[in-house]
């Protein structure tokens, strides 16, 4: 199950530093002593969705691993605002190479540690969807392939942020970026055919797929921890807003990842060897405008000259991940992968 | 013990005495017999312990290199040409890092035109990215550079590249005594890292460097590769010592002590102008020769040297600076700036062309009596030139150049009009 | 030096001619270099092939102009390419063919002075008996021994058995034995011929 049971002692036990619980089912994030992988002082901006991904994913994969990781590092918003010359937030071994190579550099290491016979030291790769989607993603598939004993967790906030917002192939239809403007007869980015890299990570029939989200810290700790306790090509895809990239409130990170999942727009699921295991229901099931109208980023759909024809297009896409996914109470289980004339699966 | 084998069989098995922790390469010709030789060894348990990776690009190839390095492994890869190109980023940003990689370069032409024949224009490429570039004679020289390579490497944490002539060395056929494991376990201690990722004394790799302290940084590297200039001739000499046999060292001269004309030279070609210049000496011409074996650092100094007596360098270069002309006769040049030495740039043997003793010959002749160009292309076929010229000049749509020539050549079959 | 071209099609040995041929040299106790010409490869295409011997270490990069010694191992080539260009005055040739040089349409090449330098031998059939597949290469260099002694049948025998195994090595062993006295035999009988 993503979810692990939670006791509730009082109002807002969901809270990350509850620690009114038995250690065990405390989040690795309550802990005083955690890594506290990425130290506080990096240069992110108020707000970002990605600095706290990777802190929660980075201190979970450091405590299931007794502290024995090594993390890898694409070029992109992370490597930029934690590494500030002269002064690096890290407090784990930390190697940046380029923006197209991490999961082959993972991939490196992971072989010299296995080489000097070190199976104590584990890997973990961490990009943007840039370098995961784009421009990683011949590396990346290559990794997966070879089934090389690295996790490569993406932070996905949808865009080229640090050299500007920039359309990515992660950028979703109708959202605004400097390459892809709110002008003309189809303002903001394309209907394009879409690129998830979880269900090509599941084409590859690797150990583990999972996608999460930073609203939901105990669930992307537990995929973490999930994730370490298996060998072979692991990948966590997670969706970290950019108040910055999506002209959002800074106030509005978390929210706006849960809204993303309880409109079906972003699917929260487990996979293993490219079929779905486990899905996360959508608790209260909202339209995808209690999305999209907190982001700047899709502000011409609304307003003087609203867009009605498009937001029905993107609500018909969370329709669909419903269906797909399964993502309702009362909706079916996931259809696997074509599989000529075997029976559909239900989890 | 002397034996008669493929000139890449000699490096993959002599890479495998330096025991690689990690081997990943991609396949692109001519470099694939020295891969699957070292892949056989590692899958036979041969070569163990060392991961054999087989990559999807270059690009990955060096990239695995990387991360296996900055974990503290002894890490190799080859590759050519194209394949050089591809992984062009990782290649700047491994020796950026300081990661003692050691990679064999099967020399080959960069298209376009697609070529997968000798020359020079690869390791040109990549002059300028901050390896230490070393080059072999013969296949003996081949496969023991790459020993002094890894200990170069290490000792500066530098990258090293051993240059070969594709084809023209890894697919000859010629006697090489391979080293013996004691003899390179002497050489060659294990790898002790300067840097490393370790989690229980964790550093962050590969941060942003900005104006403030960028210059110092570049600085330092070209600072390595000065002391590279003596270090090089030190692991030389201690090779000659453990190994009995000369391998590399910044150059090596051949009767040109009291020439008059010096013909210099990178890699295989240097046997075929040794030969050509004890034939000129026979005929009383004053004619010597001065082989690069470190391009990377440039040995200016040595160069000076070597060449300061004479009249007239002859740099003989299998690349081409497009617009400007020589490259190496450029480092020449400036290395003898201020000596009365006329440099000399003769472009040859590009994408394959041979060279043969009889230009050779012809060339020298005429540097001998003064007529020789600042520039020359040996052995062009002008007539081939003027006639895609003079297409060009007739109309706009003159076609593909390449296939215009190669038609004429008479390799493309009849054009259908 | 001696320079020896070997001529072909791809997927005929060529490459392998040459270097067996180096190897045998070596063993005999002499300096050899052997390359390919590299031209685009494919099944078929016609191959070329190179192998310096000499008693001093080889420098020399440089393609085989001038050969000493031609090998031919497909006579399909003989009107296609200019395989003999260069070839010194009393250069040997072999080639691998039933017919003779007449018959082939070579008659110029073969005067009263270098008869004893220019043969054909059947190295297919040889090949074909002693190995069941027809890859002449090996067999000819036994033939080539005999008609130039460059290197010992010895030498050539063991260069096959360091490159092949097992009934292969055996069958090509065989067939280059099979070579080598067919050419001795030829040879004898021309010298006999021109000496009565």
């Amino acid at each position: 199950m993503p979810m692990q049971p939670v006791k509730f002692y009082q109002t807002g036990s969901f809270a990350v530093g509850n620690r009114l619980l038995p250690p065990e089912q405390r989040s690795v994030q309550s802990d005083a002593g955690r890594t506290n992988s990425l130290n506080s002082g990096h240069r992110a901006c108020q707000g970002c969705g990605e600095a706290l991904g990777a802190r929660y994913a980075l201190d979970a994969a450091m405590r299931a691993t007794d502290g024995k990781m090594i993390a890898v590092n694409a070029t992109g918003c992370l490597e930029v605002f934690s590494t500030p010359y002269p002064e690096t937030s890290w407090r784990v071994p930390w190697l940046h190479s380029l923006f197209g190579n991490a999961p082959a550099v993972a991939t490196g290491v992971a072989a010299a540690l296995k080489a000097k016979g070190r199976h104590d030291v584990r890997v973990v790769a961490q990009a943007g969807d840039g370098g995961t989607v784009d421009i990683g993603f011949g590396c990346l598939s290559g990794m997966f392939e070879r089934n090389d004993d690295v996790l490569f967790v993406c932070y996905d906030n949808e865009g080229y942020m640090n050299t500007g917002v920039q359309r990515s192939s992660a950028t979703p239809p109708a959202a605004r970026t400097a390459t892809t403007e709110a002008v003309g007869a189809e303002p903001g980015n394309v209907f394009g055919q879409g690129k998830s890299l979880p269900l090509l990570a599941m084409a590859h029939e690797i150990p583990y797929v999972a996608t999460a989200t930073v609203a939901e810290l105990r669930d992307l700790e537990y995929k973490v921890r999930r994730a370490m306790s298996m060998h072979g090509a692991r990948y966590i895809h997670v969706l970290v807003p950019c108040p910055l990239g999506w002209q959002a409130a800074s106030c509005d990170t978390v929210r706006l990842a849960r809204l993303a999942k309880e409109t079906g727009l972003f699917p929260v699921f487990e996979a293993e060897h490219g079929e779905v295991t486990a899905v996360s229901k959508i608790r209260r099931r909202l339209d995808v405008e209690e999305y999209l109208q907190l982001q700047g980023r899709y502000r011409h759909l609304f307003g003087p000259a609203p867009r009605p024809d498009v937001v029905q297009r993107i609500q018909a896409l969370a329709d669909r991940n419903i269906r797909r996914f399964g993502l309702l109470e009362d909706e079916p289980g996931p259809t696997p992968p074509v599989e000529s004339g075997a029976e559909t699966v239900r989890t | 013990m002397l034996r008669q084998i493929e000139g890449s069989r000699a490096v993959a098995e002599t890479v495998a005495l330096c025991r690689p922790e990690v081997v990943c390469a991609y396949p692109i010709s001519p470099q694939t017999h020295i891969i699957e030789g070292i892949g056989v060894l590692v899958k036979s348990g041969a070569l163990a312990p060392c991961e054999f990776i087989n990559v999807e690009s270059e690009f990955a190839a060096m990239s695995v290199c990387i991360g296996a390095s900055a974990a503290g492994a002894r890490a190799y890869t080859a590759t050519a040409s194209q394949g050089l190109l591809f992984m062009i980023e990782a290649v700047y940003n491994a020796s950026g890092l300081g990661l003692p990689i050691v990679m064999t370069l099967a020399n080959r032409a960069i298209g376009a035109p697609i070529n997968i024949w000798n020359d020079h224009s690869d390791a040109m490429a990549v002059r300028d990215a901050g390896w230490i570039m070393l080059f072999a004679e013969t296949n003996q020289e081949a496969a023991d550079l790459h020993v002094q390579a890894f200990r170069l490497a290490e000792e500066l944490s530098m990258p090293v590249m051993v240059c070969m002539d594709g084809f023209i060395l890894t697919h000859a056929v010629e006697a090489v005594e391979v080293a013996t494991q004691e003899q390179v376990d002497v050489f060659l201690p294990p790898y002790e890292p300067r840097q490393v990722l370790d989690p229980l004394e964790p550093v962050s790799i590969g941060a942003m460097v900005g104006p403030e302290a960028f210059e110092e940084v570049r600085y330092l590297a070209h600072v390595k590769q000065l002391q590279a200039l003596d270090l090089i001739p030190e692991i030389a000499a201690e090779f000659a010592g453990t190994f009995g046999r000369r391998a590399g060292g910044l150059l090596s001269t051949y009767r040109s002590e009291d020439a008059e004309t010096i013909v210099v030279a990178l890699g295989s070609v240097l046997g075929t102008i040794k030969d050509t210049v004890d034939d000129l000496r026979e005929r009383g011409r004053r004619v010597g020769v001065v082989g690069i074996g470190s391009f990377r650092p440039f040995p200016a100094a040595a160069v000076r040297a070597a060449v300061g007596g004479a009249r007239r360098v002859v740099v003989i270069e299998k690349a081409l600076a497009p617009g400007a002309g020589g490259i190496v006769a450029q480092d020449v040049a400036m290395a003898t700036a201020g000596l009365p030495v006329r440099t000399h740039a003769v472009v040859a043997g590009l994408g394959g062309r041979p060279i043969t003793k009889s230009s050779l010959t012809d060339l020298l002749e005429a540097a001998g009596t003064g007529t020789l160009e600042d520039l020359t292309f040996l052995d062009l076929d002008r007539d081939l030139v003027q006639r895609e010229l003079a297409r060009m000049a007739q109309r706009r749509r003159s076609g593909p150049t390449a296939e215009n020539i190669l038609h004429d050549v008479g390799i493309v079959s009849a054009r259908v009009t | 030096m001696f320079q020896v071209r070997i001529h072909g099609r791809g997927g005929q040995g060529v490459v392998t001619a040459a270097e067996l041929l180096s190897v045998a040299a070596f063993k005999d106790g002499h300096y050899a270099q052997a390359f390919p010409s590299f031209g685009s490869e494919r099944t078929g295409a016609p191959v070329v092939a190179f192998c310096r011997i000499d008693a001093a270490p080889i420098r020399s990069r440089e393609p085989i102009v001038a050969p000493d010694a031609l090998l031919v191992q497909d006579a399909t080539l003989l009107h296609q390419v200019d395989l003999f260009s260069g070839l010194r005055p009393e250069g040997y040739v072999l080639i691998n063919s039933s017919s003779s040089f007449e018959e082939l349409g070579l008659s110029d090449l073969v005067g009263p002075d270098v008869s004893r330098h220019r043969l054909t031998v059947p190295a297919t059939e040889l090949a074909l008996a002693h190995t069941g597949r027809p890859v002449p290469n090996a067999v000819l260099l036994g033939g080539f021994a005999a008609l130039s002694g460059a290197v010992s049948l010895d030498s050539v025998e063991l260069a096959i058995r360091e490159r092949f195994s097992g009934p292969v090595a055996d069958g090509n062993v065989a067939a280059a034995g099979e070579a080598y006295r067919f050419v001795a035999r030829h040879r004898g009988e021309l010298v006999s011929a021109s000496t009565d």
